[in-house]
């Protein structure tokens, strides 16, 4: 078996975490109307409270994302209760500048209160690796990969089974037409920011597994996540998960057949194509 | 009497902005030079959003272009900083024009078209990162060289005369959209801003007036990019091109006022002098992360006492000016 087939399917790994990561972003932009530039910052938020789960309670990584995406869940509303639903018919650049602010706030805040060193979690079975013929994985990768797809699914379930998702969805397609029935808009668009921050917090929890954290990491998962949606389709989830694997693989590939440094190269560069050919991504619809 | 009261207030204004230099010390002339950055920068953004209404978070790629392209042309050809400058001008005005006749012919437009713009300047600094002929991600230097007089022609020379040339340029750049403002260009911004499709059904050619709204805001922007690059003598694609400088640019506008003529420079006062007064702050506590911190917690206050910005407000409370910039 070719060598590459290796970097194919860790990218394909990698990438289900991008995509449940990107996940958040598009749930949000879906039903809000909002785009969350606080999104990286609170991807390594994740990253960080799962550190500290790991180093105070002894917890496994996996074990930290349920832990970590209700930790999250709580940011997200309250953030959307307290601050950004007043923005949500201002233009843009206004919500931009609050937005900044906010991601500011939390990178200066980790900056702070770990430092600027690189960390990380070392699971007992950090070094472990399965083996299928000439098919070499990690076992961290496969385990990160599997938590994330869980995720989306729990999340798919979310939406079309529970009441509370199926009104998120509602308010979605109609948000005049929910409030006529009598949903209560705002407190669905916290719960909704609140689950998209949950996703990206999870997505931390697992990210952890591959990478060191640092705080300046946030900047760069921003705009892979912007990334990720909107090759995918801004507010469409199955987008937003094929995207998460398609950039998945993209870097895996050119970081082998090319240089590691050219990967996000190429990533923008299949970004600028997706927005020219099809604006509203793969798998989006037309506003 | 209101256009007495402006007319005075700007007279005043640019006199202190003349004799400045000569009151103060090295370290706040330094100062002045970032504020004056940001004012420029600020005001140029400003054509595209505040007056055609088409949101940049991509405006690094323009400055980087002037930068880089007046410096190699000096360093590795010898040209002129002058003749630089315009050919980094052209080449920012003719990436405008790429984008933006590539975003309109299809369609991106709103978070769509914002979200391009990032992408065309980070795929950019990375191509430069891999340009060797430039230096690529270890960066393209200018030899620094001692002279006993300020040499504007050849762009090298003091502070004092840097921070003279960026005071011409935004005064320049504020006559222009002053200027502009009131001509059929300016009205027709406005109209595409408020309404795309009345604009279009009134006749407006809407695709050549946002395309020159991008290709003069880019070009602008570029002629501070080349002035960095012989102010600072270095030039690395991670600074020049970097997202974050992006959202410098916009930050001031933004919060002193988009839209407005002088919400840029009031937006790029208050945020350099934010800026400064939170690193002197961070420097005296000694806690690494604290100035940003309290610029962040500064950015949401503002943005939520006076989301417009604060030039309308101040502009209202020192009753100056007689319309809405």
């Amino acid at each position: 078996m070719p060598v590459y087939v290796n970097f194919v399917v860790a990218g394909f790994l990698t990438g289900a975490v991008y995509g449940l990561m990107a996940l958040g972003l598009s749930v949000i932009f879906g039903v809000v109307r909002v785009v969350n530039f606080a999104h990286g910052e609170m991807m390594v938020l994740g990253m960080y409270a799962t550190i500290l789960l790991n180093h105070y309670l002894g917890l496994d990584p996996l074990l930290c994302a349920p832990l970590d995406a209700a930790l999250l869940f709580a940011l997200g509303y309250a953030l959307q209760r307290g601050l950004i639903n007043r923005y949500i018919a201002r233009p843009e650049h206004e919500q931009f500048i609050l937005m900044l602010g906010i991601a500011t706030l939390l990178t200066s805040s980790m900056l702070m209160a770990f430092g600027p060193e690189a960390r990380n979690v070392q699971p007992d079975y950090a070094l472990d690796s399965y083996e299928l013929g000439s098919l070499v994985l990690d076992k961290v990768r496969v385990y990160a990969a599997a938590g994330a797809f869980v995720s989306v699914a729990l999340l798919w379930a979310f939406f079309r089974l529970s009441r509370t998702g199926k009104a998120i969805r509602a308010c979605a397609d109609n948000q005049v037409g929910a409030q006529v029935v009598g949903l209560d808009v705002g407190r669905l668009y916290a719960v909704t920011f609140g689950i998209g921050a949950a996703c990206v917090g999870a997505a931390g929890t697992l990210m952890l597994l591959l990478v060191d954290v640092q705080p300046y990491l946030a900047a760069d998962y921003t705009l892979l996540s912007f990334i990720i949606v909107i090759i995918g389709g801004l507010g469409s989830m199955p987008g937003a998960l094929l995207g998460g694997l398609l950039i998945g693989v993209s870097e895996g590939l050119s970081a082998y057949l090319i240089t590691p440094s050219l990967k996000s190269l190429i990533s923008f560069g299949l970004l600028i194509v997706v927005l020219l050919m099809r604006p509203e991504g793969l798998l989006g619809r037309r506003a | 009497m209101r256009r007495r009261r402006t007319l005075v207030a700007l007279v005043l204004l640019a006199a202190v902005l003349l004799v400045l230099p000569f009151f103060v010390g090295s370290y706040v002339l330094s100062v002045l030079v970032v504020f004056l950055f940001a004012a420029y920068l600020g005001q140029c953004w400003n054509i595209m959003m505040g007056f055609a209404g088409l949101l940049s978070l991509g405006h690094a790629l323009y400055v980087g272009l002037g930068a880089y392209v007046a410096a190699a042309l000096y360093v590795k050809l010898g040209v002129p900083p002058w003749i630089g400058l315009g050919a980094g001008m052209i080449a920012a005005g003719a990436a405008g024009a790429g984008i933006a006749a590539l975003s309109f012919r299809f369609g991106v437009t709103g978070v769509y078209f914002a979200l391009l713009t990032i992408a065309f300047d980070e795929f950019t600094r990375i191509l430069f990162d891999h340009i060797d002929w430039v230096g690529g991600s270890a960066g393209l230097f200018l030899k620094v060289t001692t002279l006993t007089h300020s040499d504007p022609v050849h762009l090298r020379g003091s502070p004092a005369m840097f921070y003279y040339l960026l005071l011409a340029l935004s005064a320049a750049v504020l006559a222009l959209s002053w200027a502009l403002l009131r001509r059929r260009i300016g009205y027709y911004w406005l109209a595409i801003r408020e309404d795309q499709a009345a604009a279009q059904s009134l006749g407006i050619n809407v695709f050549r007036y946002k395309l020159a709204a991008v290709v003069l805001s880019a070009g602008l922007t570029a002629v501070a990019g080349s002035v960095m690059a012989f102010y600072d003598n270095n030039l690395y694609p991670d600074t020049l091109f970097t997202t974050a400088r992006s959202v410098e640019i916009i930050t001031g506008p933004v919060i002193g006022g988009a839209g407005t003529l002088f919400g840029p420079i009031l937006g790029a006062f208050v945020l350099t002098t934010l800026g400064e007064a939170m690193t002197v702050l961070g420097a005296t506590v000694g806690i690494p992360g604290l100035k940003q911190w309290f610029y962040g917690g500064a950015l949401i206050v503002i943005v939520l006492l006076q989301p417009a910005g604060v030039w309308p407000w101040l502009r209202r409370r020192l009753r100056l000016g007689e319309d809405e910039r």
